[in-house]
This record gives structure tokens, sequence and C-alpha cells, in this order.
């Protein structure tokens, strides 16, 4: 017997795919923006050299690299209101948690890229009577920062398979509208081959990109 | 001409896109002769070497070996072409030797188990026939003491050295030597050239590209200059290297001025 | 705060967790398994230099590489099921789409690792008369293996932090065994915490020891 496919219902709810995928995408800036920002701070501290402060950082970084996403948003929206009391939507226990994640990941890339830069470049930096803070501006992070773009890139990539996670939470993003779908329409194998095919095509310009970025830095060596 | 040839060449082009490497090569290498190859670099010299065993494919022309063709033609749509099988080309290597300017050992391999590589793996040698005569070539090299180290821990001499061993090792009919010293230290240049002078005593067929013109006079039965792609002037290294006939090659004997016979 | 911790839920139920957590590492070692053998035939069918082979493989790296493994995970429960006429256990669904998945990433690991391996390798290998297979074996492989290990294992943690989405198709799991502790129970922070805890210590254990062996191996690589 050949199943007959039929993607009428899919058609017909297009609307709230759209709105799904709005909610994605808004998930997915948010967490980019604030994990490239946070991970900057807490790469620089863990690079500084000042013990007291690069010790907790890289704890911070170890947790969230070494637990599952899943449990980090799970842990957000039924855990941490427990603990402190404030009670947050779906949305923001989602938006909270993969802030933090992606910034723990961007950390580590930061933290890499600055230690690839020469001892001698810092040297020179100092003796023209630099502070830590111009150097880094002026000399280290200009340098370091083109190495990490393929990187970063690839951080956008993950962070953007990672947001359909938040389905699980009941974040109405676009995983979960398609779950939504399917459970109302019975038709799972066409809603989720069409899923598919969205994400595919929204973050593959980006894997062509991440790839571009990593044949160019080799060129460059 | 002496005794029958081992490998041939007739007409052998090759191009690297745009580039025209060989134009034309018509050589002949016979039994017991020890060819060197001279020219500047960018001449095709290396490439010809290299279309000898086939580690670049011909665009045009045939090789022959014992006068038969390597590779087989078929015409598809009215064109022909050269068609090399993987086999082929190994059956070929097996029997002519090839020793790289870069050395080129299996980092992950004792010294010893480089020279048993290839009657081990290729040849399907025992494992013991194979050490035994593994262990005779690095004899024949002056290293049997190092047969267990590994090629880091060995001088660039030593690793070309292992490195003749190994193709010594296939019991080969040509030796192929591709710039052999040029990316050696000077004071390591002799041990190597030593080792090679004594495979041409034996009277072996060898073809060598080299930069050393003195070891070059003093081995080669055969000198050839190859210049843009093609063998400009051939002879006795006698004849060739005393008495030039193209402008050419005198101009590039001249520039190597520390050179005497 | 006035909040009282209380681990005796977590404790009482330990032997659940107990449980969960074999069942991470069974699906763990199931994909990575089945990750390492896909990613294998997927390399190999790229490096083919057949087009007809080289396609296909490229298409399912780079399809898997871009979607998320989550839509994996419902795409092969609920999907194939209807494709293939069969029916799986959230256990197979999930070691089968995670197979696919991580093995799209251990093919790159694979090739990145062979075409790493200096062309003067190859060159060696078949000026002796060998052939595209002893090549690969003799030569290139056990270059490249060493390589690989790093990004292999870094690829392994990913995936074991991966199976926890497993826990969406009730496949029981640790995370799956902690939600059902919660719903008894109602203490979420402090069964959510013991779950982050025990991935991350599984984990952080794992990548320590992984550290010093690849300290060992990138000695041997020198010597």
């Amino acid at each position: 017997m050949i199943y007959q496919p039929d993607f009428t219902d899919i058609v017909a709810n297009v609307d709230l795919l759209a709105r799904g995928a709005w909610l994605t995408l808004s998930l997915w800036a948010i967490a980019y923006a604030f994990g490239l920002a946070a991970g900057l701070v807490l790469g620089m501290v863990r690079t500084a050299g000042q013990p007291l402060m690069a010790w907790p950082a890289a704890a911070y970084v170890e947790v969230f690299r070494n637990t599952p996403v899943l449990v980090q948003l799970v842990w957000f929206y039924y855990a941490f209101p427990v603990l402190t009391g404030l009670q947050m939507s779906a949305f923001t226990a989602a938006a909270l948690g993969l802030c933090l994640n992606t910034s723990a990941y961007c950390a580590e890339i930061f933290r890499g890229g600055i230690r690839s830069i020469d001892a001698g470049q810092w040297e020179a930096g100092r003796a023209l009577g630099m502070t830590y803070g111009a150097l880094m501006r002026r000399v280290v992070l200009p340098q370091a920062v083109r190495r990490m773009v393929p990187a970063f890139t690839n951080r956008g990539i993950e962070l953007g398979k990672m947001t359909a996670i938040a389905s699980v939470i009941a974040v109405h993003e676009l995983m979960y509208e398609a779950r939504l779908l399917s459970a109302n329409t019975y038709r799972p194998l066409e809603v989720f081959t069409v899923i598919a095919v969205i994400y595919f095509v929204v973050i593959y310009p980006g894997t062509l990109l991440s790839y571009r970025l990593e044949a160019r830095l080799g060129r460059r060596g | 001409m002496t005794g029958a040839a081992i490998l041939r060449t007739e007409g052998l082009h090759k191009r690297f896109g745009d580039l025209h490497v060989l134009r034309g090569i018509d050589l002949r290498v016979a039994e017991g002769e020890r060819i060197a190859i001279l020219g500047s670099s960018g001449s095709g010299k290396s490439t010809l070497l290299r279309c000898l065993n086939f580690m670049e494919l011909p665009s045009a022309g045939r090789v022959f070996f014992h006068d038969r063709p390597v590779g087989t033609e078929e015409t598809r749509g009215g064109a022909t072409a050269v068609r090399y099988r993987e086999r082929d080309l190994a059956a070929l290597r097996r029997r002519v030797g090839m020793v790289f300017q870069s050395f080129n050992l299996f980092p992950h391999m004792t010294a010893l188990e480089n020279v048993m590589e290839g009657p081990l793996t290729v040849l399907r040698r025992g494992r013991g026939e194979a050490a035994a005569a593994a262990r005779r070539q690095l004899a024949r090299v002056g290293l049997e003491d190092r047969a267990d180290e590994y090629p880091a821990r060995l001088s660039g001499g030593q690793q070309q050295r292992v490195a003749i061993a190994r193709a010594l090792a296939m019991e080969p009919e040509v030796m192929l030597f591709d710039e052999p010293t040029s990316s050696l230290d000077p004071e390591l240049v002799g041990e190597v050239l030593g080792v090679i002078k004594a495979l041409a005593e034996e009277g072996r067929t060898m073809l060598l590209v080299t930069h050393e013109l003195g070891f070059a006079y003093h081995v080669a039965s055969r000198v050839l200059f190859l210049h843009e792609g093609r063998i400009l002037e051939e002879g006795p290294p006698e004849r060739l290297m005393k008495a030039p006939r193209e402008e050419r090659l005198r101009t590039f004997l001249a520039r190597f001025s520390e050179f005497s016979f | 705060m006035d909040y009282q911790w209380d681990f005796g839920p977590v404790l009482r139920n330990l032997p659940l967790f107990l449980e969960g957590l074999a069942q991470t590492v069974r699906l763990s070692a199931t994909a990575i398994a089945g990750g390492l053998a896909v990613g294998l035939a997927l390399a190999l069918m790229r490096l083919s230099g057949r087009r007809w082979l080289a396609w296909p493989a490229v298409a399912v790296i780079e399809f898997f590489r871009s979607t998320p493994p989550l839509v994996h995970l419902f795409w092969v429960f609920y999907a194939l099921p209807i494709l293939a006429g069969i029916s799986l256990t959230p256990f197979l669904a999930a070691a089968i789409a995670l197979s696919v998945q991580s093995g799209a990433f251990f093919a790159e690991v694979y090739r990145a690792g062979i075409v790493s391996v200096e062309r003067g390798q190859w060159e060696a290998g078949r000026a002796l008369g060998m052939r595209r297979g002893a090549l690969m074996r003799r030569i290139v492989l056990p270059q490249a293996l060493r390589r690989m290990v790093a990004p292999f294992v870094e690829r392994a943690f990913e995936l074991v932090k991966t199976t926890a989405l497993a826990a969406t198709l009730s496949y029981g799991e640790l995370l799956y065994q902690a939600m059902v502790v919660v719903s008894r129970s109602f203490r979420p922070l402090e069964v959510y915490t013991a779950v982050a805890v025990i991935f991350f210590v599984l984990l952080f254990s794992a990548s320590l020891v992984m550290r010093w062996v690849e300290a060992r191996l990138s000695r041997g690589e020198r010597r």
C-alpha cells in the first residue's frame, strides 16, 4: 500500500507555523546577542590571570558545557522559580537557558582566540605602555576576532538547532507548533517533513557560510 | 645502444591546468643506464620523473615498460583516451622504486618497519623473511643500528637513507631519485650521495633529478638537460658538461660557479 | 531565602535514577557505535571519487548537520513508521535518529582526518605499489585516527547530551525518570538539580580522563 501524503492541513495552518517561526527567530536573536556579549566578558575574565575571578568563570563555563541543554531549560522553567520565587513564562525561561548556555560556549571561543595571539604581541603592546584594556581592544581582539569568526558562525548554527528544544517546556516556537499540528491532524509524516525542510532552508545558508569562512581562514593560515 | 629498454616514453605531455609543463618527451632508459636529469626549476624535470611511475598521469603520450604500453586505450564518443587502472599502475610501481625529495617516511613506523612495509603488504612476504631482508637493506645504507628508531628521531640524511632502503627492499628494476638531497643540510648531503654512488657502481639502472652537478658528472652515464618541458640537449657527461652546444645549457652550467671537475 | 531543601525524594528514588542513568549510557553507547559506523560509511562514500556515491552522502551529511536533533527524533518515531510500515520502540527510534545525526558529524571528522595526512605519505605508499585499500589501512588511517581522537571525543560528548532529548519520546533515560519523580514528589528544584549534577559528574569526569588520554597520545605522535 502506498501512503498518500496530504498537505492541506499544513497549508491551512501556515499562519501558526509562521508565528512559531517568529518566536524561534526571537529566541535565537536574543540568545545569540547575549551569548556573544557575556561570552566576551567571561572569556576575558578567564584569560586575565586573576584566579579569584577566573575560577568561578571556569566553573560556570564547565557546568553549562557539561550538561544537556534540555536539562538546563527544564531546570530554569521548573526549578529556578522554586529557588527564587520568581515566576517566569516559558519563553523567558527558555531565553534565559539559551543565553547562559551560549555565553558559556562563546566564552570558550573568546578564550581560545585570545590565547592564540602570540606572546610577542602582548609584549609589544606592554612595551608601548598600554593598559590591559587598551591592549585587548586595540591589539589582541582585532587579530583574534578574525580567527574566531568561523567558530561563532558554528555557534549560531548550533543555537538555531537548540531553539527547537524550547518546545519541550511549551514555548510556542516552530517545533512546538509542529508537534501540536501533528497531534491534531494525525499527519506526523507531512508535518515533521515540512518542519525539517523549513529548519534546513533557514539554517543551511549559515552552514555554507561557515564552510566558506573556514576555508578562507585555512588559506590565510 | 646498450641493453634492452626498461622504460620508454613517446611524446609525453603534462599539463597542470593552463601550465604546459612537459611538451613532448621521447626518452629511452636502457638496462644499466644511469641518467642524470638537469634543468632549472620549472623546467619539468621532476614532473618527467613523476610521470615515469605515474605519480602524475601524463596528459598525452605514452609510457612503455619493457616495450609494453602502460594503460589501455579506450575510444568513447569518437575520442580516444588512455585509461590508467589502479591495478596496472600498482604493478608497474612495484618494479620501479622512487626516492622523494622530502623522504616521506611513514612516521608511525620504525625504520625497520618502513623498509619492511613494501615486501610485507605489496609482495606479501612473510614477516620473518621481510624483516631479515629489511635488515640487510638497512645495513647496506649503514643504518642497521638505527633499525628500531622512529623517523622523527633520525637526522634528515638518515631518513633519506632509510627511504632508499625502503625502495630497494622491493628489488626494483629502476630507481627514480627526485632531488634526493635538496632538503638536506649541506653537511648531510655527502652520506646520501655516497649511498647512491654505491648503487651506481653495482650497475643499477637509475634516473636522478639533481642539482649536484659534480655528482651527476661522476656518476651518470648519460645527462639530459631539460628546458621548458623539452629535452634540449643530451649526451655523455664529459661531452655535455664540458662542451655544451646549447647556449641555455652553458648559462645554466655557468651559474653553478663552485662547480668544478 | 526560606526555601527548605529536601533531597528525600531524590534519595528515595535512587533506583529510578540509576535505572535512568543506565538507560542514558545504553542509548549513548548504541548511538556512538551506530554513529561511528554510519559516519565511516558516509565518509568513504564521500571520498570514493564516484559521484553517484558521493552526492547522496553529502546530502545526508548536510541535511542532518543543519536541522535540529529533536526534529530527527520526532521524524523517526512518528513519521518513519508510516513511511516504512513498521513500528519502533522509543529506544530504537532514538538510537536510529541519533546514530544518523551523529554519523553526519562523525563523517566530517573521518574526512578531515584522512585529508590531513600529507600528500607525500600517499605518494610514498603508491610508489611502493600499494593499492587504495592497503594504502588506507597501512599508511593513512593509522596516522589519521590519532588526529581524529580529540574531535571524536568532543562529538561523543555532544551525543551523550543529546540523548536527553529521548525523554520527549517517553524513553526512560535519566531526564525522563526525573520527570516521573517530579510528578510524584513535586520537588522540581532538588530533582532537576540532581539530574544536572549527575550529567555533569558523568561528562566532566569523562572529559578529564580523555584529556589525559589525549596528552599521552600527542606524546606518542612526537616520538
